[in-house]
């Protein structure tokens, strides 16, 4: 039986830091049930009994406000029934910031459980001129104390070793820190509690049912309303007793439990009384300053957006590369038909559809874990908060926001630094409106059609240019505005509070950025990876069924059969043609010598002009072979379930002067929204291999009629689908990350729900406006 | 007469009197360790002017304008 030990801290203590260097990378990470919080449990390494670390997120109390923030006191109570009872808690701390991290200390030794609690960062501390009394602060708590540097690996065998003995070695001494008044009213609470049916309450919650105004176990602990009503009366006439004596609620435990904290450290530690000024503050000077510190974060900021835009790029080729390839080694193996394609165009794209994510998903973490290990990431959030607080959104949204412009998948990841619930959620619910790097195939197609690119002002591709400049302006504004809504409506109450540590500078680690980077990319692959890759194959299914695809196959395998024949006839051709520039060239400079040679080289040319066209006729079966069998795969696609779909729309998109192919087209994409581009290629009866800039799919668009012989396409449908694509939520992955990252299908429902209505929307005036101007 | 945290001059300290309230911000100011009798010292504003820079029990604290409003100080 494997003990269970919970490991607790402030933020900025090292704490993940000591927890991967304790269980390695072999952690197992899921959800607490019901909540955002995630769940990392590992075992330890090396130890003579197996012994289970669980990872409770960062906090610099545990008065719980939230559901969310309810975990970490039910997993310390043992009442978590996913985690089971915890046997012990390492408490750590930040050893050059003791005395505010024993205000967390005193409420875990509060919790009566063996403990050890953990100086981390011991190294800055002494370079601090910090001393502290060990033996001596151990004997105090009754609990023994470690000194770690986790940036160093210092200290972690000592660690181990207390951690084993914790549970012989007991619970240590309780701080006691408040007057009695308070711990008699705690009892008359404790028995009025029982007798309205929660006699298993312990003596922790009672106290912080009094202590916390406002918090989780005051307005949802009691589930019948009747003693709902009469346990708040009891605890507002026990804080009005309190306040009364001197002993005001909230405020009497920051009192009680700092002045604890003081006297406990006065006698054992010793801190430098006038703090000298260390290369930290000098940096802060400059980082934070008013043009050099804004100038610093700008040019950071750019690097970043770069690295996961363009840096990113080559490594998503080698993933599109691979996923052909893959494609291309099954098609060798087996015969046309429903396995083959469910393989490829199901299973090898949903699984290329999760890996291509990686490369910047691996890059922004990169970033990321570089400049929060290092301390920066918290200044960026004090030089931009002011401009997110506009929108209800704080300083640790501007990270997210902008590099959701690159792909708002990392971005919505990268929200987990917002502590604050309310802020989070909305960050992850605007970032997908950022116009991200898979709305540019949509743009370039139709800005390059029907946006001219005669000069603007003396600019050549001005108009383009600002069109495409125009897209993006639109997301950042439909995000701000959604924003400042979400805050009047959903998330109507308070403005949550900002305040935050700053921590002190330090140099960042290679082995705690490089498993943070692993860390978030395997929770990717496996958590969201899963739905991404069943979207995927729903999607294949939806477009592949009813339909009959035996004579598809058919002539799919026929082709395929005659391939060489096919590649043998393209290199004569390939062949012949060269041969005939080779003449041309020489009658073009006449290059002869007399006239028979002259007239050699003209019968020579005719013939091979013969021989080319008869090459040419030879390949036309081929070539029709391979547009008999697009076209067959278009009306495929328009009798299968989507395109069944798709016309059943057709009267919803026709006011956005859409048909139902471009309807079509956008169902099939909602896996992923670039694949809107080669939708249209297989609908339009040109196969899959299209892409934005193929010229056949330019013409096919032009020349698109309705029935009656109108064109389909102008530059108000082509401007109604981009605002549409710019808007909606297209991306399967994005929304399945939603539902990891909170852990609920009711955000992923609200993002798809409010994007679709306002990409629809916003076609819609788009549209109808354009047509009248 | 008591102040408020936001009207402290940059580089001076104050005492700290009380933290107004009892919601979710009072609460976290508290937890922070803005007690009264504590030491606190202005490092500034932001670059933009909000939030605000303190240092409180020997580390560094950022503010918004609002929130330390609601700290009253004896400078």
């Amino acid at each position: 039986m494997p003990l269970t030990v919970a490991i607790i801290g402030n933020p900025n203590t090292g704490k993940s830091t000591l927890f991967n260097a304790l269980t390695g990378l072999q952690v197992r990470v899921g959800n607490f049930p019901g909540v955002t919080v995630e769940k990392k449990i590992g075992r330890i390494k090396g130890t003579a009994q197996p012994i289970d670390l669980v990872d409770l997120p960062g906090t610099y109390s545990l008065s719980p406000r939230s559901l969310d923030e309810m975990v970490s006191v039910n997993v310390l109570l043992g009442r978590q029934t996913d985690v089971g009872k915890v046997d012990a808690v390492v408490c750590i701390l930040d050893a050059s910031n003791l005395e505010r991290n024993f205000y967390l200390a005193c409420q875990v030794l509060d919790l009566g459980l063996p403990t050890v609690i953990v100086l981390n960062m011991f190294d800055v501390a002494s370079t601090r001129g910090v001393r502290i009394d060990i033996p001596a602060l151990s004997k105090k708590l009754g609990v023994q104390v470690v000194a770690t540097s986790a940036h160093r690996k210092e200290g972690l065998d000592a660690l181990k070793a207390a951690i084993a003995s914790a549970v012989p070695n007991g619970p240590g001494t309780r701080p006691h820190p408040f007057p009695e008044t308070f711990y008699s009213e705690c009892h008359q609470l404790a028995s009025k509690l029982a007798g309205l049916c929660r006699s298993d309450a312990p003596s922790f919650l009672v106290e912080r049912a009094l202590l916390d105004v406002g918090g989780y176990l005051e307005t949802e602990w009691l589930d019948d309303d009747n003693a709902a009503e009469q346990w708040r009366t009891a605890l507002v006439e026990a804080r009005t007793r309190l306040k009364d004596a001197g002993c005001r609620v909230p405020a009497i435990e920051a009192k009680a439990r700092y002045a604890w904290a003081k006297q406990t450290l006065a006698e054992i530690t010793t801190i430098p009384s006038a703090r000298a000024e260390t290369l930290s503050d000098r940096m802060d000077r400059v980082l934070t300053h008013r043009f050099a510190g804004l100038l610093i974060f700008a040019v950071l900021m750019v690097v970043v957006f770069q690295a996961i835009f363009s840096w990113a790029e080559p490594l998503m080729g080698w993933c599109e590369a691979g996923q052909s390839a893959a494609s291309g080694f099954v098609a060798s193996q087996l015969p046309p038909g429903t396995l083959r394609s469910l393989l490829t165009d199901g299973v090898v794209a949903g699984v290329g559809g999760v890996l291509v994510f990686l490369p910047q998903i691996g890059m922004l973490f990169l970033f990321i874990a570089l400049l929060e290990d290092c301390g920066y990431l918290a200044r960026a959030a004090f030089l931009m908060d002011k401009v997110m607080s506009k929108f209800g959104l704080n300083g640790k949204s501007f990270v997210p926001l902008m590099t959701s412009h690159a792909c708002a998948i990392p971005g919505i990841m990268a929200t987990r630094v917002i502590e604050d619930r309310r802020a989070r959620l909305a960050t992850i619910l605007v970032a997908p409106l950022m116009s991200c790097s898979a709305r540019l195939p949509v743009y370039t197609l139709f800005i390059s059609l029907f946006v001219s690119d005669s000069p603007l002002l003396g600019l050549r591709g001005a108009r383009q240019g600002l069109t495409l400049f125009a897209m993006y302006a639109l997301g950042i504004t439909a995000a701000a505005l959604v924003a400042a809504v979400l805050r009047k409506t959903i998330f109507h109450s308070e403005t949550p509070p900002f305040v935050m540590e700053l921590p002190a500078y330090k140099w960042p680690s290679p082995w705690i950025v490089f498993s943070r980077v692993w860390d978030r990319m395997m929770a990717f692959v496996t958590r969201a990876g899963t739905l991404i890759f069943a979207a995927a194959i729903v999607v294949w299914a939806g477009s592949f069924f009813p339909g009959d695809h035996s004579q598809e196959f058919e002539k799919q395998r026929l082709i395929e059969a005659a391939e060489p024949i096919k590649s043998d006839l393209l290199l004569q051709e390939a062949r012949t043609v060269e041969a005939l520039d080779k003449l041309n060239q020489r009658i073009s400079h006449a290059a002869w010598e007399n006239a028979t040679e002259r007239d050699d080289i003209l019968k020579l040319t005719a013939s091979t002009q013969t021989e080319l066209a008869k090459l040419k006729a030879k390949l036309k079966p081929f070539e029709d072979a391979s547009d008999e069998v697009n076209h067959m795969r278009a009306s495929l696609v328009e009798q299968s379930f989507l395109g069944w779909l798709g016309h059943l729309i057709e009267p919803i998109v026709k006011p956005l002067g859409w048909d139902w192919k471009i309807g079509v087209g956008t169902l099939l994409s909602f896996p992923a929204r670039e694949l809107v581009v080669t939708n249209l290629g297989i609908i339009y009866g040109l196969g899959q291999d299209v892409d934005e800039s193929d010229q056949q799919l330019w013409s096919t668009i032009r020349e698109a009629k309705w029935p009656d012989g109108r064109p389909v396409y102008g530059v108000p449908v082509a401007l109604s689908i981009m605002v549409f694509f710019s808007l909606c939520a297209q991306c399967a992955a994005t929304l399945m990350t939603i539902r990891r990252e909170t852990n609920s299908w009711r955000w992923p429902l609200v993002t798809f729900s409010y994007m679709t209505s306002l990409a629809y929307l916003a076609a819609l005036v788009t549209y109808q406006v354009a047509i009248r101007i | 007469m008591p102040q408020t945290l936001d009207q402290l001059p940059e580089g001076q300290a104050a005492t700290i009197l009380d933290v107004e309230g009892d919601d979710a911000v009072a609460v976290r100011l508290l937890e922070m360790g803005l007690t009264d009798g504590e030491l606190i010292r202005s490092l500034g504003p932001a670059p933009l002017g909000d939030p605000l820079e303190f240092e409180v029990r020997g580390y560094r604290l950022s503010l918004r304008i609002v929130e330390a409003r609601r700290v009253l100080i004896r400078p």
